[in-house]
């Protein structure tokens, strides 16, 4: 199935910003950010379909997967 | 009208122009957000400013904060947002708080102000204060950044905004690694200063239920749109 990934600020750095990947059935949220190489201990919003994913969940066909490092400074 | 609001109009009209002077902005953090804030403000003519900020201005906030120079190293920044605002306009207030904002003592400082603007540097102390304000039923404008990258979300009482978007989570920041050149605060500023005028005059369109994120590597700006479980999606 295929699946949309957008990649936000640092998360761009060395990646695509807006990848469409063919990945098998019960892929979760966790495998794309295995397979993207980001530590999950680095995002702090994931959303699916524009509403809170959670890591664990199934993707499903055409899911828009959206990856957010924490942006905090001032 | 006052010549030095002139060129406020037709932007504003002189109507709403007029009214700015009865509001009150509260500025938490005068750092390189809060400095542009501040001074933006203060221009246009928003009559009582309170400048929140418990630390002193060193040498590594010179590359980017607008009150700091090399006279003010070791002044307190919300004493400093206070002595240049009476320079640029004098018939500003500004009250300045020179403490950090805590749970124990946000209500007392942010009560009475009409919009709260978190120009804070750090994800624990933002949610603190999204807390605060939805507990005491105050809009509040939030802009942060990290290196080339930024992010604004204006915040009704009821939203929880910043509370889904960081999952509650204080984690650090990319900024630590990033650092934060001179050009990312400004425009952040800028844009809270926006949302901040919308909210006060109710005219236009602000980024309630969204997440305006700026990527000035790639010049590229994206709404999401925040579609969690929260109150605002009628």
């Amino acid at each position: 199935m295929r699946i949309t990934v957008k990649l936000f600020a640092t998360f761009r750095e060395g990646r695509d910003k807006i990848q469409i990947i063919d990945v098998n059935d019960k892929t979760t949220s966790q495998n794309i950010i295995d397979m993207l190489g980001i530590d999950k201990a680095e995002v702090a919003i994931l959303l699916i379909n524009g509403r809170d994913g959670e890591f664990n969940r199934v993707l499903s066909q055409d899911d828009v997967l959206s990856i957010f490092p924490p942006v905090g400074g001032g | 009208m006052l010549a030095r609001y002139s060129r406020n109009v037709t932007t504003l009209s002189i109507e709403e122009n007029e009214k700015l002077k009865n509001y009150s902005v509260c500025v938490v953090g005068c750092g390189g957000l809060g400095g542009y804030i501040i001074e933006m403000l203060g221009r246009l003519g928003i009559g009582h400013i309170i400048s929140v900020d418990g630390d002193v201005f060193e040498e590594s906030n010179l590359n980017r904060q607008l009150l700091s120079d090399t006279s003010s190293l070791g002044i307190n920044k919300a004493i400093k947002a206070k002595e240049r605002m009476a320079t640029v306009n004098p018939l500003i207030e500004v009250k300045s708080v020179t403490e950090r904002l805590s749970k124990e003592n946000g209500k007392s400082i942010i009560n009475g102000a009409n919009v709260v603007v978190d120009a804070l540097d750090n994800i624990e102390s933002r949610l603190i204060l999204e807390g605060i304000c939805e507990e005491i039923n105050i809009p509040l404008v939030h802009g942060a950044i990290a290196g080339w990258y930024g992010q604004v979300a204006t915040v009704l009482p009821g939203d929880k905004t910043l509370t889904h978007f960081y999952g509650g989570k204080a984690l650090e920041g990319a900024e630590k690694n990033l650092g934060n050149p001179s050009f990312t605060p400004a425009i952040v500023a800028a844009i809270q200063v926006s949302e901040v005028i919308k909210v006060l005059i109710g005219r236009g369109e602000i980024l309630r239920g969204k997440m305006l994120f700026i990527d000035m590597l790639n010049q590229d700006y994206e709404t999401i749109v925040c579609q969690g479980d929260v109150a605002y999606h009628t």
